[in-house]
């Protein structure tokens, strides 16, 4: 990466890589109106580690990622955050409609108070890294769904982030766009070795990316299996045809339907 | 284009061949000055030259007086849409008030309009802000507080404010209802300057003083011209508007380009 700014080197630089970025201590959250939605979750991430979050619908995995970003606070158990400059990603590009996208990725920057031309060169940067080079005057209505979700992912990447939040992020994506920006996110993940946090329901989306996987059970949710994914990155395509990612897959799967009983 | 305006042309012409058969054939001649036949609206109204000119003044004026009372009423109910949307209990403080406003038969209160701003522009424009507010009022909330829960997550996780939340996300967000709202408000506000011209019967002349004239006087053809120029007035306050909406919006979202 050709970023050269000094803004986000306070957050960025000043954690390594291997260190905890986020801990969760048997975390519990139970609604206002009595729904418990998740139930004595412990886990904690590392710079440097892809987490994936796997589970049935509604079983609160969303949940965690918010509790994660400071959104929403749990009710029980303890968090412990170690940044405050957090990427987030969601199913939806949520995009500014009115503006283009080179003004939409500036968007966190500028929240920030980030000088106008530092912003236009981070916002530069972060555009070219996920291949939007070109795109940079086109309105969000303009843009497939792919395309507005590598502007969301540019978006998040403009500040620097050593903690990714990626709620369920290519959900909504057909498999071949899906695949496509899971490999960009993997090329990003290895040049960035930021920490990662990653909702999905797919689970050979979660095996490909990921260092490790959480298997969450039905509501209230709690974390039913902690595996480890030992393939080594970059990763390639191929790698979802070696026997050894299947048979990986099929344990994540059993935990899953372990996780109703 | 040709084909697209055969229809309403067509129609039209029909319109108008009634309008001669009930002026000439219906009505006998002596009653015929209740349904003037249209040339005759033409020539008394658009090409004589005195007449033409009485109505293209009045109709400056009663321009003025719907354009200021818009201007006004986009300001004011903007400003209460904002107000509004900071708080829900500020929200549910006003929101009744508006609706009072939106209610309230506007021939009810010229009367106090009058005492307390007497009969002149100034009274006539606050007609025109009393007719056209709510739905200012109302699109501008919409607007405002129906910004996407993750945008205002996004922000809240950049600590932005208050004010740079209205700013660089509710405002902005607001724009394509705002013009929604002051379109319609722009034909109200038209309806407002000359209903408070009609009833104030004072001060310079708009299309509202002239048609109560030519009531008075029984000059149908010149009524029919003038109500014709209070029409014209209503569409392209309308049209305008619109236009302006569009150029903003066009590039956004895809329901404002259609429309």
């Amino acid at each position: 990466m050709a970023t050269s700014s000094q803004t986000f080197s306070r957050t960025a630089s000043a954690l390594a890589v291997d260190e905890d970025v986020l801990r969760f201590d048997s975390v519990g959250k139970v609604f206002p109106d009595g729904t418990e939605a998740v139930r004595d979750a412990s886990f904690s991430l590392r710079r440097g580690e892809f987490l994936s979050v796997v589970g049935p619908s509604g079983c609160g995995k969303s949940t965690i990622l918010r509790i994660a970003s400071g959104l929403w606070r749990e009710t029980s158990g303890e968090v412990c955050r170690r940044v405050d400059n957090v990427g987030m990603v969601f199913q939806d590009a949520t995009l500014l409609p009115f503006r283009n996208v080179q003004r939409n990725v500036e968007l966190l920057a500028e929240l920030d108070g980030v000088p106008r031309r530092e912003r236009e060169t981070l916002a530069a940067n972060a555009i070219r890294s996920v291949g939007l080079e070109g795109f940079e005057r086109h309105y969000p209505k303009a843009l497939s769904g792919g395309m507005k979700m590598r502007v969301a992912v540019a978006r998040a990447l403009t500040m620097k982030p050593p903690l990714f939040l990626l709620d369920e992020p290519f959900g909504a994506l057909d498999e071949i766009t899906r695949g496509t920006l899971n490999e960009e996110l993997m090329r990003l993940f290895v040049q960035e070795r930021f920490a990662a946090l990653f909702i999905t329901h797919s689970i050979s989306e979660a095996v490909y990316l990921s260092s490790r996987v959480l298997v969450m059970s039905p509501r209230p949710g709690r974390i039913v299996a902690d595996v480890e994914v030992p393939f080594s990155y970059p990763r390639s395509p191929e790698l979802r045809f070696d026997p050894a990612f299947g048979s990986l897959s099929s344990e994540i799967s059993h935990a899953l339907r372990r996780g109703y009983e | 284009m040709a084909k697209a305006a055969f229809p309403p042309l067509a129609a039209f012409g029909f319109f108008v061949g009634v309008v001669y058969l009930a002026s000439y054939v219906i009505l006998s001649p002596s009653r015929q000055f209740l349904l003037p036949p249209p040339h005759e609206v033409v020539r008394n109204g658009f090409l004589n030259g005195s007449h033409l000119h009485e109505q293209l003044d009045a109709l400056w004026d009663t321009t003025q007086v719907s354009v200021t009372g818009l201007a006004i009423a986009f300001v004011l109910g903007a400003t209460v849409a904002i107000v509004m949307s900071q708080a829900k209990w500020i929200e549910r403080s006003l929101y009744p008030y508006a609706v009072i406003v939106q209610v309230t038969p506007i021939l009810a209160i010229v009367p106090l309009i009058a005492l307390w701003f007497g009969y002149d522009f100034t009274a006539r424009v606050v007609v025109c802000v009393l007719i056209s507010v709510f739905p200012i009022i109302t699109n501008t909330l919409h607007g405002l507080l129906t910004v996407d829960g993750n945008l205002h997550d996004l922000f809240t996780l950049h600590h932005a404010g208050r004010l740079k939340r209205l700013l660089k996300l509710q405002l902005p967000h607001a724009i394509p209802d705002i013009f929604v709202g002051l379109r319609v408000s722009a034909g109200l506000s038209v309806i407002g300057a000359i209903v408070g011209e009609f009833f104030f019967r004072q001060g310079t002349p708009g299309l509202g003083r002239l048609l109560d004239l030519y009531r008075a006087y029984l000059q149908t053809d010149l009524l029919m011209s003038a109500l014709l120029f209070c029409v014209a007035l209503g569409i392209v306050s309308f049209w305008v508007v619109g236009i302006i909406g569009h150029q903003l919006t066009k590039q956004w979202h895809d329901e404002s380009g259609g429309r």
